[in-house]
C-alpha cells in the first residue's frame, strides 16, 4: 500500500497527473502538475530540502538526484516522467540516528564542504561511482566531478573526498 | 606544508578540528531560506526591466492579477510610500577622509520598483505574489507593459563624456564619485626618475555567483505583530535596520535569521529591494512570502563588480627602487551608487601593496552606466588595484631588464620597517599603517616553490619557436583585515550547563560554528562540544555588522574571545560563592566547576541557583591588521589555440595566528579558485545596447573541478599585534592575486613573441588575438623579437 | 525559471504517439530525454501545450545491429546507453568518442541520441558524428513513414526535416567507413558545448586513406562537411604534406560565426588545429 502525498488547492492550471514512484525505498502516490519539476516535486511536496536548485539548466549539478541508480538532473526532469523509477536523494544515504555512510563521511573528513549548497549533488554522484561494479578511472571521476559546480572549495577537498569514498568502497585506486 | 605555530600552550586554537556543521548538511538537514515551510506560504516572482534605459509608457496589471491564484501584483505605485532603499553604512563617508580629501560621492537612492523608467537591464518594475513559483511565473507574463527605448551608455568613459545619456536625469552627468590622494612629490619624482613607464590595464566585470542565489521569506507575526524576516544575507543587522526604516516599523519589531547561507562572497553583503519588497509583501497580505531568486536573475540582476581601469604609471631609478606611481582610475558603477566609496577606495590604498613608493598621486572616479550596479566581490578592489600594480611591475622589469621577482624584492618594505605607514588615509580616514608582515619571506618561498631557476633553464632551453610556451608570474598583495567599527558576541551558561554563543556575523560556509567554538572554548575552558554557535540571529545579539571584508574573524573572534574570557571569572567567581572556596582554587572541567578538595558543583546547578551566567563583549578593532601573502604560476600556452594551462600554483600567505588550519586552507584554495575563475574564464558581458549577453551558466563560465589545479599552499605566521587573538583576516586573500599572477605568467610566456596582455579573462580567443596582433606588427616593422 | 503550464502524455505505442502529436493547435511536442528541451521550458524559450513523452513507446527503445549491418538506435535510447552499448563501441566508435563529449555524465544519462539530433544545436557534437557516418534518419507522422539523409535531414539552427507532428523513430547508423576516426573540440570548459568541434572518419587500404569523412561542428548552422579536404586526402598517406593540404582547404571553406565565446577567426584557426590532430589520431587508429 502506498502513501499519498498531499497536494496544494488545485489553482493549477495545468493537467494533473498521478505518478506513482518510490522515494527513498518508500513507495508515493502522488497527484502533480505535468509541469512539476522533480527538483520542486522533492523540495516542495516532499519536503525532501536535501536536494538544491542551483541553476534550473542543468549546468551547476546541486539538484542531481539518482534516478533507478544513475545520477540525473533533478531541474531538469518532469515528475511525471520518473513513474515508476525509484529515486534516491541525499536524506536517503542514511537512517536518522545511523552514522554517515562513507561517502558522505570522507567529505567531512576531508573539508570537502564550505557552505554545503553544493554538497548534496556530488555526494549524490559519488554514492552512484562509489556504488559501480568497479573503480571508475580517474578521467571517469573527472569526467562526473565536471557535471558539479562549487564556488567555496576550489575542488581540492572535493577530489581527495571522492577519492578517498573510492578507496574505501573499491579498494586503493590505481593512481596517487 | 610547513607551519609555524605560535607558542600557544594546549586548546583547540591551532587545531584542525573537523567541522561540527557538515554533518547536518551531509545528512540533507541544512535549513536554507529556501528550505523554510511555513504553513500559507505563498511565492514571489520580480518582473524586470528587458531594456537597458527605457521610458514606461504602459503598465497594465489586471490581467495577471485576475489570474486564479495570484494574490497581487505590485508595481511602483503601491511601494511609493516607502523610502527607496539606500546602503547607509556602506555610503558614510569616515569623518576623516571627507575632511582631509573631501571626495565627492554622490548617493542614488534606488526606487523599490522602477518608476517612470527603468536604467538598466533587470531593474525591478513589479513584483506578483502567487500560491507558487509557477503561477507567479505565469502572472509575470500577463503583466501589460509598454516601454519607449532611450539612449544607452555602457562603457563608463563614454559615460563621462558631455552630453552622453544620463543614468539620473536630475544629475548633470553621470559622475558619480570622484576622489584625488597622494604622497610626498609625484611630479618631480616622475621628472627625476631614470625609467618610468606608463600603461593602461582593465579588470573586466564579474559576477560572484554563490551557487545559493539570493532569497527573502517574510511572516508577519500573528501573535505579537513582529516580523520575521529568513534572509540568506551577510549582514543580518543591517538588514533588520533597513526593513524597519523602510515599513516604518521598530527596529526590534523586526527578525532577521540569516539561515544556512550558500556562499556570499559580497554580492550578499548588501541590501536589495527585494529584501524590502518581500516584508512588504508579506505585511500586506498577512501571509508568509518567499522570494527565492533564479540563476538568471542572479547573473543579470544582482549585483557585479570588479570592472575597473587603471592608467597607470611608474617612476624608478636605474636599479629600478620605485620613485613614484600615478594611477588613473576609472570604476564602474553600474545603474546606481550602492556602494559609494568602498570599491574604490579600498583599491586606492591597496594600489602600494608590500611596496616602498615614496611618492604618490592617485585619482579615481566612478561613472554611472546602463548596467547593473555594482557592489564589493570577495577581494573588493584590492584583485583590481593588485592587477593594475603587478602587470605594472612586470612591464617595468622589462625595461629594466630585471629579473620581475628581483625587481619586487628591491622594493619589498621589511619586518624592520614596521610599523610602516603610506602616508595615504585607510578605509576609516585614519592614517594608513602596516602592522606587521614578512613580505620579502613570502616571496622568497614562492620563488623557491615555484622553482623559478627551473623554470628559465627550461625556457632557455626549450625551442623558443614552439607550440608551447612557458611563463611564470609573480604577485606580493596585501590587505587590511579586520574592519570595524565593531562586532559583538553573547556568551551563555544553558540550562543544562553548556554554552551558547551568538555572534552578530552569520557563516556562508567559512565554518564559524567551529572556529568560533575553538576560541569559546579555549577562553572559558570547556571542551569544544559544549558550545554551539549560533550566527546571524538579530534576535539573538542586538548589534552587528556582518561576514563582509575578511572581518568575522578579527571583530566577531576577538569578541568571542572578550566574552569567553569574562564568562569564565563569571562562573568561577559564582561557583566560589555556592562552595565557599576561593576562585583562584577552583577549574572548570567539562560542565563543572572542580575545587582540588573535593567540592564541586555542575553549571547547570549554578543557572539553577539564579546566578545569570551571560557575558556580551564587544570587539572594536583599533585599526587594520594586514594579512599579507605571495602567489606565483607557471602556466603553458599553447600557441596555436591561446589555451592556458595552469601547471603549478603556488601560495604562501600571512594570516597571523591560524585558528583552524583547514579551514584556513579552504578559504585560500576557494579564493584561489576565484580569481582563477576570473583570470582564465568569466567575465559578465553587455552589448552595445546594455542587453547583457552572458545570462546562464552556458555562457557565465564557472570553472569545473577539470579547470581549477591542486594548489602547493605554505605560509608564514606574523601575529597581530593589534588583536588578542593575533589573527588577521583570510577570507578574501587568495581571490586577490591570481589574475595578476596569471596574466604576468602568460605575458612571461610570450614575451618572445612581443606580446602585451592588458585586459582579461585569458580567454583561448583572447590570447590568441594578441598573438595574432604581435605577429602582425612584428612582420610589419620586420622587428628583431625581443627576448 | 519555470516551465509555463502544458499537458503530458505517456503514450504506450507509436500510433497512440503520432496521434497525440497531430494535436497541433495544442502545439503539440515530442519529449525524449529532455535534457535539451526542460532547460528552454524552464526558460519559457520553448511553450508547447502539451509534451508527448515518446519514452515509454517499446518500439523506440532499441539499439541493434540489422542483418545488413547497420546500427539501429531508437528514439527512447539514452546516450550514456548508446556509449555503452558494446555494438556501438566496436562498430561505430565514432559516435561513442561524439558521445562522450556531450554536457556531463549526468545529461548523458538521460539525454537521448535522436533527442540531441532532432534538437539541433549548431555546436552539438551528434549531428556532425551523424553526418560523418552517413546516418539515415527514419521520420514517422500522420503521412507515414520516410527516411532522409544526413545530408538532408539538418536544415537551420534548431530545425531539422522532422516536422511538428512528427517523430524521428530512429537513427540508423551504415558501416563505419573504417577503422579511423576521431571525434576532438574545443571547450574552455570540460562539459560545455564544443566552441568548435571536427569528426572524423577514415579507412586505410594500403597505408592510403579512402572514404574520409570530415565534419566540423560550431562552424556555421549547420554541421559543415568539408568535400574539398575529404577529396584532398582520399587515396594518399596522412604525411605532412596531406594534412596540411587539407587543414588549407578546410580554413578557406569555413565560414564560421562568432559569439561570446569565441570570434570567426579564432573559430576556423581552432577548426583546423583540431583537424590537425583528429586526421593524425583517426590515422594512428587504422595501423
Amino acid at each position: 500500500m502506498s502513501e499519498r502525498v498531499d497536494h496544494p488547492p488545485l489553482t493549477e492550471p495545468t493537467a494533473w497527473r498521478g505518478v506513482e514512484l518510490v522515494v527513498n525505498g518508500r513507495p508515493l502516490t502522488a497527484q502533480v502538475e505535468s509541469r512539476l519539476l522533480l527538483s520542486d516535486f522533492l523540495r516542495g511536496r516532499l519536503r525532501l530540502t536535501g536536494t538544491h536548485v542551483g541553476c534550473e539548466h542543468g549546468v551547476c549539478g546541486a539538484c542531481t538526484v539518482l534516478v533507478d541508480d544513475v545520477p540525473v538532473r533533478s531541474c531538469l526532469t518532469l515528475t511525471v516522467q520518473c513513474a515508476g523509477t525509484h529515486i534516491r536523494t541525499i536524506e536517503g544515504l542514511t537512517t536518522a540516528g545511523k552514522p554517515l555512510g562513507a561517502v558522505q563521511r570522507a567529505f567531512h573528513d576531508n573539508h570537502g564542504m564550505q557552505c554545503g549548497f553544493c554538497t548534496p549533488g556530488f555526494v549524490m554522484t559519488c554514492t552512484a561511482l562509489s556504488e559501480a561494479a568497479e573503480r571508475p578511472d580517474e578521467d571517469h571521476i573527472a569526467d562526473e566531478l565536471s557535471g558539479h559546480l562549487c564556488r567555496c572549495t576550489g575542488y581540492r577537498n572535493i577530489r581527495a573526498a571522492v577519492r578517498q569514498a573510492l578507496d574505501e568502497t573499491h579498494g586503493k585506486g590505481q593512481t596517487e | 606544508m610547513t607551519r609555524q605555530h605560535s607558542s600557544e600552550p594546549t586548546g583547540y586554537v591551532g587545531q584542525s578540528v573537523p567541522r561540527v556543521e557538515d554533518e547536518r548538511l551531509l545528512r540533507g538537514h541544512g535549513r536554507y531560506v529556501d528550505d523554510i515551510a511555513l504553513p500559507g506560504t505563498l511565492e514571489a516572482a520580480v518582473l524586470r526591466s528587458p531594456h537597458a534605459h527605457a521610458r514606461i509608457t504602459r503598465l497594465e496589471t489586471a490581467a495577471a492579477r485576475d489570474l486564479q491564484g495570484v494574490h497581487a501584483v505590485y508595481t511602483a505605485s503601491d511601494v511609493a510610500a516607502l523610502k527607496p532603499l539606500v546602503n547607509e553604512a556602506e555610503l558614510r563617508v569616515p569623518p576623516g577622509l571627507a575632511e582631509k580629501l573631501e571626495p565627492l560621492v554622490r548617493t542614488l537612492p534606488m526606487p523599490l520598483l522602477a518608476r517612470e523608467k527603468v536604467v538598466y537591464a533587470g531593474q525591478p518594475v513589479a513584483l506578483v505574489v502567487a500560491d507558487s513559483r509557477y503561477l507567479a511565473e505565469d502572472a509575470l507574463e500577463l503583466v501589460e507593459i509598454g516601454y519607449e527605448p532611450l539612449p544607452v551608455v555602457v562603457d563608463p568613459e563614454r559615460a563621462l563624456e558631455p552630453g552622453a545619456p544620463l543614468v539620473e536625469e536630475s544629475w548633470q552627468d553621470n559622475l558619480a564619485l570622484e576622489l584625488e590622494t597622494g604622497v610626498g612629490a609625484p611630479d618631480t619624482a616622475f621628472r627625476e626618475a631614470a625609467v618610468v613607464i606608463e600603461e593602461e590595464f582593465a579588470v573586466h566585470r564579474h559576477v560572484p555567483s554563490p551557487i545559493e542565489t539570493r532569497g527573502v521569506l517574510a511572516a508577519p507575526g500573528a501573535y505579537d505583530g513582529r516580523l520575521t524576516v529568513w534572509a540568506n544575507t551577510q549582514t543580518p543587522h543591517r538588514v533588520r535596520d533597513h526593513i524597519a526604516m523602510s515599513l516604518a516599523m521598530p527596529a526590534d519589531d523586526v527578525h532577521v535569521v540569516a539561515v544556512d547561507v550558500g556562499g556570499g562572497f559580497g554580492q550578499k553583503g548588501i541590501l536589495y529591494v527585494e529584501e524590502l519588497l518581500v516584508p512588504f509583501a508579506a505585511r500586506a497580505l498577512g501571509r508568509p512570502v518567499l522570494w527565492r531568486e533564479d540563476r538568471n536573475e542572479n547573473l543579470t540582476a544582482a549585483s557585479h563588480a570588479r570592472e575597473q581601469t587603471h592608467r597607470i604609471a611608474l617612476a624608478a631609478d636605474a636599479e629600478g627602487r620605485l620613485l613614484g606611481l600615478r594611477d588613473r582610475i576609472l570604476v564602474n558603477f553600474g545603474a546606481s551608487t550602492m556602494t559609494g566609496l568602498v570599491v574604490p577606495y579600498n583599491s586606492v590604498i591597496h594600489l602600494l601593496g608590500p611596496y616602498r613608493v615614496p611618492h604618490v598621486d592617485i585619482a579615481v572616479r566612478a561613472a554611472l552606466t546602463h548596467t547593473t550596479f555594482t557592489s564589493p566581490y570577495r577581494g573588493a578592489g584590492r584583485p583590481e588595484a593588485v592587477f593594475a600594480m603587478e602587470r605594472a611591475l612586470d612591464r617595468l622589469a622589462r625595461r629594466l631588464g630585471l629579473e620581475p621577482s628581483e625587481l619586487r624584492r628591491r622594493n619589498l618594505i621589511t619586518p624592520e620597517e614596521m610599523p610602516y605607514r603610506t602616508g595615504l588615509l585607510d578605509r576609516s580616514g585614519e592614517k594608513q599603517e602596516y602592522d606587521s608582515g614578512d613580505f620579502p619571506e613570502l616571496l622568497r618561498r614562492a620563488v623557491d616553490h615555484i622553482d623559478l631557476r627551473g623554470v628559465r633553464k627550461r625556457q632557455s632551453e626549450a625551442a623558443r619557436s614552439g607550440d608551447q610556451r612557458t611563463g611564470v608570474g609573480f604577485a606580493v598583495y596585501l590587505e587590511a583585515t579586520g574592519l570595524g567599527p565593531f562586532e559583538s558576541a553573547r556568551l551563555t551558561v544553558r540550562p543544562n550547563g553548556q554554552l551558547r554563543l551568538a555572534i552578530g556575523a552569520p557563516s556562508q560556509g567559512q565554518g564559524h560554528r567551529t572556529s568560533m567554538a575553538q576560541i569559546a572554548a579555549d577562553a572559558v575552558g570547556v571542551p569544544m562540544e559544549s558550545v554551539d554557535v549560533l550566527g546571524g540571529d538579530t534576535d539573538a545579539v542586538p548589534h552587528g555588522v556582518g561576514t563582509i571584508a575578511s572581518r568575522a574573524l578579527v571583530t566577531a573572534g576577538n569578541a568571542t574571545h572578550r566574552a569567553g574570557l569574562a564568562l569564565r571569572t563569571r562562573i568561577l567567581d559564582a561557583a566560589a560563592e555556592r562552595l565557599g572556596v576561593p576562585a583562584e582554587e577552583l577549574s572548570i572541567d567539562g560542565t563543572r566547576v572542580r575545587h582540588p578538595g573535593g567540592a564541586e558543583t555542575a553549571l547547570a546547578a549554578l543557572v539553577a541557583d539564579g546566578a545569570e551566567l551571560s557575558e556580551t563583549a564587544y570587539f572594536r578593532p583599533g585599526g587594520f591588521t594586514y594579512a599579507s601573502g605571495a602567489h606565483a604560476a607557471v602556466v603553458d600556452v599553447d600557441t596555436r589555440t591561446g589555451h592556458v594551462s595552469i601547471e603549478k600554483y603556488v601560495v604562501v600567505h600571512d594570516a597571523g595566528r591560524i585558528v583552524n588550519p583547514v579551514i584556513a586552507e579552504g578559504q585560500i584554495t576557494g579564493g584561489v579558485a576565484q580569481g582563477i575563475a576570473g583570470a582564465l574564464y568569466e567575465e559578465m558581458i553587455y552589448g552595445p545596447d546594455g542587453q547583457p549577453t552572458t545570462t546562464t551558466y552556458m555562457d557565465y563560465l564557472l570553472p569545473t573541478s577539470s579547470e581549477i589545479p591542486d594548489l602547493h599552499l605554505d605560509e608564514i605566521v606574523t601575529p597581530s599585534a593589534l588583536n588578542d587573538l593575533g589573527v588577521k583576516g583570510l577570507g578574501e586573500g587568495g581571490a586577490i592575486a591570481p589574475q595578476a599572477v596569471l596574466t604576468n605568467a602568460v605575458e612571461d610566456a610570450l614575451t618572445p613573441l612581443g606580446v602585451v596582455v592588458r585586459r582579461g579573462p585569458l580567454t583561448p580567443d583572447r590570447v590568441r588575438g594578441r598573438i595574432r596582433e604581435a605577429q602582425a606588427v612584428h612582420s610589419e616593422q620586420a622587428a628583431p623579437v625581443p627576448s | 525559471m519555470k516551465p509555463g503550464p502544458f499537458d503530458y502524455e505517456a503514450p504506450a505505442s507509436l500510433t497512440e504517439a503520432v496521434r497525440l502529436l497531430a494535436d497541433q493547435e495544442r502545439e503539440a511536442k515530442v519529449l525524449a530525454g529532455g535534457q535539451s528541451l526542460i532547460p528552454m521550458l524552464n526558460m519559457r524559450l520553448a511553450r508547447p501545450g502539451l509534451l508527448v513523452d515518446i519514452t515509454r513507446v517499446p518500439e523506440l527503445s532499441g539499439l541493434y545491429v540489422d542483418e545488413a549491418g547497420h546500427l539501429h538506435v531508437g528514439a527512447a535510447v539514452r546516450q550514456a546507453a548508446a556509449a555503452a552499448a558494446p555494438e556501438v563501441r566496436a562498430g561505430w566508435p565514432l559516435l561513442a568518442g561524439a558521445i562522450a563529449h556531450i554536457g556531463h555524465p549526468q545529461i548523458r544519462n538521460r539525454g537521448t541520441v535522436c533527442g540531441s539530433l532532432v534538437h539541433h544545436d549548431p555546436a552539438a557534437e551528434l549531428p556532425a558524428a551523424s553526418l560523418a557516418l552517413e546516418a539515415r534518419f527514419t521520420i514517422v507522422g500522420p503521412g507515414g513513414n520516410r527516411t532522409v539523409t544526413a545530408e538532408d535531414f539538418f536544415v537551420s539552427t534548431f530545425q531539422t526535416a522532422v516536422g511538428p507532428d512528427e517523430i524521428l523513430t530512429e537513427v540508423v547508423f551504415p558501416p563505419a567507413p573504417g577503422d579511423g576516426w576521431s571525434f576532438a573540440e574545443h571547450v574552455q570548459r570540460r562539459g560545455d558545448f564544443a566552441a568548435v568541434g571536427v569528426a572524423v572518419a577514415l579507412a586505410r587500404r594500403q597505408n592510403a586513406m579512402h572514404r574520409v569523412r570530415v565534419v566540423f561542428c560550431g562552424a556555421g548552422p549547420l554541421p559543415v562537411r568539408v568535400p574539398e579536404a575529404e577529396s584532398a586526402l582520399e587515396g594518399r598517406p596522412l604525411d605532412a604534406e596531406a594534412l596540411e593540404g587539407a587543414t588549407a582547404l578546410a580554413g578557406a571553406a569555413l565560414d564560421p560565426p562568432k559569439d561570446v565565446h569565441a570570434s570567426a577567426e579564432w573559430r576556423r584557426e581552432g577548426a583546423q588545429t583540431l583537424l590537425r590532430q583528429a586526421l593524425t589520431e583517426a590515422w594512428e587508429r587504422t595501423a
